[in-house]
């Protein structure tokens, strides 16, 4: 600061400088470095006693690449997938109910989600996993019947607990999305001898994807993390796994900071997934769309010949 | 096959209109939109349709292909009622996959364009031959892009909606409609919704169209559109027509009051 002084009184008194001389400075900001100081000590305490901390972080080490581990991680994955297609099935079809102008189907609609947005996911869990209790058989009369102890094994239990659950919120987010669609868009549909269901997929659908995606993915990420109450009805998945072996080895810590960068990375995995997903359905949005990486890359790389 | 009978009744179906409406009621709740329309319209006429708004011209040119349900009365396209089936003395609604079919007869044009924001200019123009004609999608592009050619925009098949201006996405709307080759086209004020200096384009496009002996029905406030290319005009209040007769019949010595007051205030 006080180098630049000299210049600053010498041009004080100077006569005033034709406007086209004049720059302009951005205001300084001294709160933000007060506030990024505070943070980084904050970090500096949390990680120099994670350091002192009684975790064996060469055990961390080991189990990350457990091929127990791993398989819990698959059939996590596995359950969040069928869970959430079970789900945006059963929300596609609620939300289409629930706009239909029939009052006993949207009545029907409405109770769904009443019913399984209205009660704990963890109860529902139990509820199909204890099924046999109230119902022994399950049939399909003429065609199939079987006892309800051998069709609900821990898997199906959970598949169906936590997709019918999600398909209640599911609904909602679709039917915001099918109403955000403008009524011309039908009548145009209409217009050109379509009928309601070509209507539907060919022309809603798609457009109401770009208001649904975006909450579907997060949803989507939620239930990754949610499958893990699927270990209260047996289901052999990632943390289940962790508690079987903590268990015998008392290791608990290192194995649950072992899940827990499992479940990081396979979150951000489907980060990178939703931000595709998204791009694919703004196409004709009025918005541009943002760059991804790759063509950032490439824009950096195709900018250097320019500069040269 | 060809015994002068046939041939008899050959002439007169192309006598018959085209398009006949007869005695069609409407209401909104209790509003009497359209009272009473009594209408033909030849194979090959240009109709325009003027007249204050509320009137109930985009009403009833909704209800020629069934967008809007009637209240009584009849709406025939050659030889079929649209929308409903006569059952001795009740008109009884046609199931949805007969509507779908008569629809496909008729190309409609909206105000507001409704082009499908996610598809390009071409993929808006095939999305009806290839979904709904299931016509080949090799054959239907190259129709489309000729359609497009032919409304001036065959150096923006791969542009969306959004990209174009106004009076180029009417155009593609009209190429959309044009599309499913049908045998009426229906304008619902297709440049109302323009800027001034774009509405000449559309303009252009649909007198070529009415030059090429399409029959159309167009709703619109365009008095000079409606003087130089239209067959006959009608002018609708209150939900009749008042008067109907060639463009100088109409425009020019306005028989009825309303007609005077209404071209008064638009000329």
């Amino acid at each position: 600061m006080p180098g630049t002084s000299p210049t600053r009184t010498a041009s004080s008194t100077d006569p005033p400088l034709v406007a086209e001389e004049l720059l302009t400075e951005s205001r300084k900001h001294p709160g933000r470095l007060a506030g990024a100081i505070a943070v980084l000590l904050v970090a500096a305490f949390l990680i120099d006693s994670f350091a002192g901390a009684q975790i064996d972080w060469g055990v961390v080490r080991h189990y990350l690449g457990a091929g127990f581990l791993i398989q819990g991680l698959g059939m996590t994955l596995l359950l969040t997938l069928v869970a959430m297609v079970l789900g945006v099935v059963l929300g596609v079809l609620i939300a289409v109910m629930r706009l239909s102008k029939n009052p006993v189907t949207s009545g029907v609609a409405w109770f769904y989600v009443w019913v399984f947005r209205g009660t704990p996911v963890y109860l529902q869990l139990l509820l199909w996993f204890n099924l046999a209790l109230v119902f022994p058989m399950v049939s399909i009369p003429g065609i199939y019947s079987a006892r309800t102890v051998d069709v609900m094994t821990p898997f199906v239990a959970a598949a169906l607990g936590l997709g019918i659950n999600q398909g209640a919120y599911t609904s909602e987010v679709v039917r915001a999305g099918l109403l955000s669609v403008d009524e011309g868009q039908v009548e145009a549909a209409y217009a050109i001898g379509m009928g309601r269901l070509r209507t539907l997929y060919r022309v809603v659908l798609p457009q109401a994807m770009r208001v649904i995606v975006p909450p579907i993915g997060n949803e989507t990420i939620g239930m990754l993390k949610t499958t893990s109450l699927a270990s209260a009805v047996g289901v052999t998945e990632i943390l289940l796994q962790a508690q079987h072996a903590y268990y015998v080895n008392n290791r608990i810590m290192e194995l649950l900071i072992v899940c827990a960068v499992w479940y990081l990375a396979a979150v951000s995995v489907l980060s990178v997934v939703q931000f595709y997903v998204e791009r694919h359905f703004a196409k004709g949005s009025s918005r541009p769309l943002p760059p991804t990486p790759l063509q950032r890359l490439r824009a950096a790389a195709g900018r250097k010949p320019v500069l040269r | 096959m060809t015994t002068p009978t046939t041939i008899a009744t050959a002439t007169s179906t192309t006598e018959s209109p085209l398009l006949r409406a007869e005695a069609v009621h409407k209401y909104f709740g209790d509003h009497h939109v359209l009272r009473g329309i009594d209408l033909d319209v030849a194979r090959g006429e240009v109709l325009c349709l003027l007249g204050p708004s509320g009137s109930g011209k985009s009403t009833f040119l909704r209800c020629i292909n069934h967008l809007e349900t009637i209240h009584s009365g009849r709406i025939w396209l050659g030889d079929e009622t649209i929308g409903y089936r006569q059952q001795g003395a009740r008109l009884v609604e046609r199931p949805e996959r007969e509507i779908v079919r008569q629809r496909r007869a008729m190309g409609m044009v909206f105000q507001r364009f409704n082009l499908f924001p996610h598809r390009t200019a071409l993929q808006n123009v095939i999305e009806g031959p290839v979904q709904v004609r299931r016509e080949n999608p090799k054959s239907a592009r190259e129709r489309g892009v000729s359609l497009l050619e032919r409304v001036g925009l065959g150096d923006k098949l791969d542009a969306y909606p959004r990209q174009l201006s106004g009076g180029q996405q009417q155009r593609v709307a009209i190429a959309r409609a044009l599309a499913m080759e049908p045998r009426l086209m229906l304008f619902d004020e297709p440049t109302s919704a323009l800027d001034p200096e774009l509405v000449g384009e559309v303009l252009t496009v649909m007198k070529d169209l009415a030059d090429s002996g399409l029959t159309m029905i167009v709703v619109t406030h365009e008095i000079g559109f409606a003087r130089e290319v239209a067959d006959r005009v009608a002018f609708m209040d209150g939900g009749r027509i008042l008067e109907i007769g060639s463009p100088a019949e109409v425009l020019d010595s306005p028989q009825h009051e309303r007609t005077k007051t209404f071209l008064s205030r638009v000329l």
